[in-house]
């Protein structure tokens, strides 16, 4: 090897190597460098004792503390379960109005329903439960499928025109002007009818549209809707009359679910969340829907 | 057979390929068919190009006493535009994770083929680009020789650029076999095979011709990425194609087994193309710009031996927790322990080579993208320890931290030493004094390091927030944050994450302008000699 020379500046020597003016220093390795080299091997090497590390053909080291992450897992699966059972196993044996009478069980209701509801309803129904386009709000009291507290179970439980449960309540409008039931005319007539239920205004200058539709609304809407447009819990079919929307309420939202029917789908949640989960839900709902009714009722803004 | 000649067989068959995979996939109505024509036309396009100097005068003997450079021009050029593109589709993901209606109701912009996009643009793109660029010129001048031939080079260069052209193109169409940084299918991933090869021998041929006695570090940093990347491309990508006239194929590997040969991969190819192949260019461009000698060579060679050998067990660190057999978590967490060490020496001689030119980090921006890149290579590489831990790990996993640490690594180490690299490439291969605008290089790393900053800490805090609140426990025994409850709280987070990097964008494309208006400048001094034997320098052995 070529000698190396100086360099002036750290006094170490250079190996004597260049290459297109890039020289090395021969500066010995730091002792930090082993002193962390040896502490982390050293570290290695004792938590493969402890724990399984090696592999042994068909099988593996051990370890000492014979740690197994599938048995602490099922452990504290079991361990959570268990705290949990204390208070839910009483919200599961008792009926709604007891638990309702129960502020101590209320408090747990509120908050794993608060986790409950976000992690499995609020994509869809929102993180606050008013709805979204598409998904009727859950705490106006205005109920599809009607509100009390078994109706409610029974309609997380089963969905609604859920491809998967076989009990699923069933609710289709149908496309009356896509599908030709209807004319482009009595479709736009419909729905002027329709708006001026919950919209007296609507009807000014509309006369003969909105007679028209009462009409048409009479002959093709009445076996859902109901004679007045209150619709039917039983079917499903929502009150035309109030001005809660699912799919809004603006004459031009109404046209399209006139001419292209609804066909909205909820998931059924059978196999999905336990009962005493399901329960928990609907005690959640009815208590959010309450709280809501009080705040306005003291004018508390919503 | 003239190399000029051997340019249009080889595109001849490659568009011959490309007809050949238009027309089989037209008869399935198979998106093949579209990266049929799109190697059809880029065979074409090329051949274009060749045609067009086809007939001119062989150029005189006397370039094979020069450094042949202009492949590594036309990589740089290409790294930059992959940069500009591949960061603007991050920041618009970005935008997109805080915001999820800034884009098209189409199939071809939604986030899932946005994001590898984004990953195959920068990683691929950008890096891929730099690394060949920077390679061929370093090997040519730590060997002291020109390159074996014109032809290899290019073939290199152009291919891969053709490879990243159906890996990016094919997500929008939806082709991807669904790997995390292996996304191409079965004709992509062969095609960069026969590539690859080129490549490793292409280097190997240069150092065989070296008329230095020895192999300087950067070299064997530049060969351990060319060689494992091939190694880890290989087996990761072993798959079945569906039918030969279509894009589909089935991995070789199903379950756990195809996670952890996913993460084998996956991690080395942060190690060996994130890592190896950019202290290759750290190795050579920082001594060269502070005009420093390596601080110790002892020191270059336990960090390589370190780094090379750690961090081949490392990769089940991401499967901690999982269907993984615990003594495979095991072994990775402990290897990642001990990676520390090396990893810390080879920033520690990049700083140390640093001293006595401190004054010149001061002065001098384009060093100082090097000196702050080997600063977040010491910062990210001893998180990615600290990450491996499997009780630091039950917390970060999943979160935004994991993303936090892949940037703290990609925007402040990869990006950084690529910026600063280029900015001392760029005069030295274009012959002239300095870049166009020292204040803009001065603009560009401020830029830099601060969208990083503002980009890494937002994801800290994000992720950790994240971590906790999926862990957070109310006295009913519950959890007490449904997972919205979570996203709700990154909202914050994710505005700061891209407007860090926008800021980092922006700097890319001032890098961009100013490398073009140095390269438009006209010639200034003739720079140093800068040949493979120059007459008054001799070997140094």
């Amino acid at each position: 090897m070529a000698l190396g020379e100086r360099d002036p500046h750290s006094g170490h020597m250079t190996t004597g190597h260049e290459w297109n003016g890039i020289k090395e220093l021969n500066t010995p390795v730091p002792r930090a460098v082993w002193f962390f080299l040896i502490v982390t091997v050293i570290f290695s090497i004792g938590y493969w004792v402890l724990m399984p590390a090696w592999p042994l053909g068909d099988s593996y080291t051990r370890g000492l503390l014979g740690s197994d992450q599938k048995e602490i897992v099922a452990r504290r699966v079991e361990a959570a379960a268990e705290e949990r059972a204390a208070w839910a196993q009483r919200i599961a044996a008792m009926d709604y109005a007891e638990v309702r009478a129960d502020p101590a069980l209320m408090a747990h209701v509120r908050e794993d329903g608060h986790r409950l509801f976000g992690d499995n309803c609020a994509a869809c129904h929102g993180m606050d439960a008013t709805g979204n386009s598409g998904f009727p709000n859950l705490v106006d009291g205005d109920w599809l499928w009607g509100g009390s507290p078994d109706a409610i179970a029974r309609t997380i439980t089963v969905g609604v025109n859920s491809p998967v449960s076989k009990d699923t309540r069933v609710s289709q409008m149908m496309a009356f002007g896509k599908d030709g039931i209807l004319t482009g005319e009595e479709v736009m007539a419909t729905a002027d009818y329709v708006k001026s239920l919950s919209d007296p205004g609507w009807a000014k200058g509309k006369a003969a549209s909105v007679a028209r539709g009462k009409g048409v609304f009479a002959a093709n809407c009445v076996a859902c809707h109901g004679p007045q447009g209150k619709g039917s819990q039983e079917l499903g079919a929502p009150d035309l009359t109030d001005r809660n929307w699912i799919y809004g309420g603006d004459i031009d939202a109404i046209h399209a679910t006139i001419e292209n029917g609804r066909q909205g789908e909820m998931p059924a949640w059978e196999h999905r969340l336990s009962p005493a989960d399901r329960k928990i839900l609907v005690l959640y709902l009815l208590d959010r829907g309450e709280a809501l009714k009080a705040g306005a009722a003291k004018g508390a803004p919503r | 057979m003239s190399e000029r000649q051997r340019g249009l067989i080889v595109l001849a068959v490659l568009a011959f390929i490309g007809l050949a995979m238009a027309v089989a996939g037209a008869g399935r109505g198979d998106p093949l068919q579209a990266h049929g024509y799109i190697v059809l036309l880029f065979s074409i396009g090329i051949g274009c190009v060749l045609l067009k100097g086809y007939f001119a005068p062989e150029p005189p003997a006397t370039r094979l006493d020069s450094y042949y450079d202009d492949p590594s021009k036309v990589g740089i050029v290409l790294a930059m535009g992959w940069a500009v593109f591949g960061m603007f589709v991050g920041d618009w993901v970005a935008w997109l994770l805080a915001f999820p209606d800034l884009t098209f109701d189409a199939a071809w912009s939604s986030f899932g083929r946005l994001r590898p996009a984004h990953t195959t643009g920068v990683i691929f793109g950008f890096g891929g680009n730099a690394l060949i660029a920077t390679s061929f010129h370093v090997m040519q001048r730590t060997a002291r020789a020109r390159m074996p031939d014109q032809f290899s080079p290019w073939f290199v260069l152009i291919g891969y650029n053709l490879f990243c052209l159906l890996a990016v193109s094919g997500y929008f169409l939806g082709i991807t076999q669904s790997k995390e940084y292996a996304e191409p299918e079965w004709y992509a991933d062969i095609w960069l095979v026969i590539v690859w090869v080129t490549y490793l021998l292409l280097y190997l041929r240069t150092l065989a011709r070296r008329k230095e006695p020895h192999i300087y570090v950067a070299n064997w940093y530049y060969l351990a990425f060319i060689l494992v990347v091939a190694i880890l491309h290989v087996v990761n990508n072993l798959a079945v194609p569906a039918s030969f006239a279509g894009a589909k194929s089935y991995s070789a590997f199903a379950g756990v087994q195809d996670a952890m040969t996913q993460w084998w991969y996956g991690h080395n190819a942060v190690a060996f193309f994130l890592t190896a192949g950019f202290l290759g260019m750290l190795y050579y461009y920082l001594p060269k710009r502070a005009e420093r000698p390596i601080y110790s060579y002892r020191m270059s060679i336990i960090g390589f031996w370190g780094i090379t050998f750690f961090y081949m067990w490392a990769g089940s660190h991401h499967l901690h927790y999982t269907a993984l057999p615990q003594w495979v978590q095991t072994l990775g967490m402990t290897f990642s322990v001990m990676l520390i060490v090396p990893s810390w020496i080879a920033a520690a001689n990049a700083l140390l080579t640093l001293n006595g030119a401190w004054h010149k980090v001061r002065d001098d921006a384009t060093l100082r993208f090097m000196m702050m890149a080997a600063i977040f290579y010491g910062l990210s590489t001893f998180e990615g320890s600290f990450m491996a831990i499997r009780s630091v790990n039950s917390l970060s996993h999943y979160t935004d931290w994991t993303i936090g640490h892949v940037h703290a690594g990609a925007m402040g180490w990869v990006a950084l030493i690529t910026f600063g690299s280029i900015y001392a490439l760029v005069p030295w291969l274009w012959k002239r004094e300095r870049m166009y605008s020292p204040a803009l290089v001065e603009v560009h790393f401020w830029l830099a390091l601060a969208g990083t900053l503002v980009y890494v800490f937002a994801m800290w805090n994000s992720g950790i927030i994240q971590g906790l609140m999926w862990r957070t426990y109310s006295d009913s025994g519950t959890l007490t944050y449904s997972f919205l409850d979570s996203m709700v709280a990154m909202h914050p987070y994710y505005v700061a994450r891209a407007v860090g990097g926008l800021l980092f964008l922006i700097g890319a494309v001032v890098g961009c302008y100013n490398i073009w208006m140095t390269i438009r400048r006209p010639s200034g001094a003739e720079a140093t000699a800068d040949t493979p034997l120059p007459a008054t320098m001799q070997p140094a052995e």
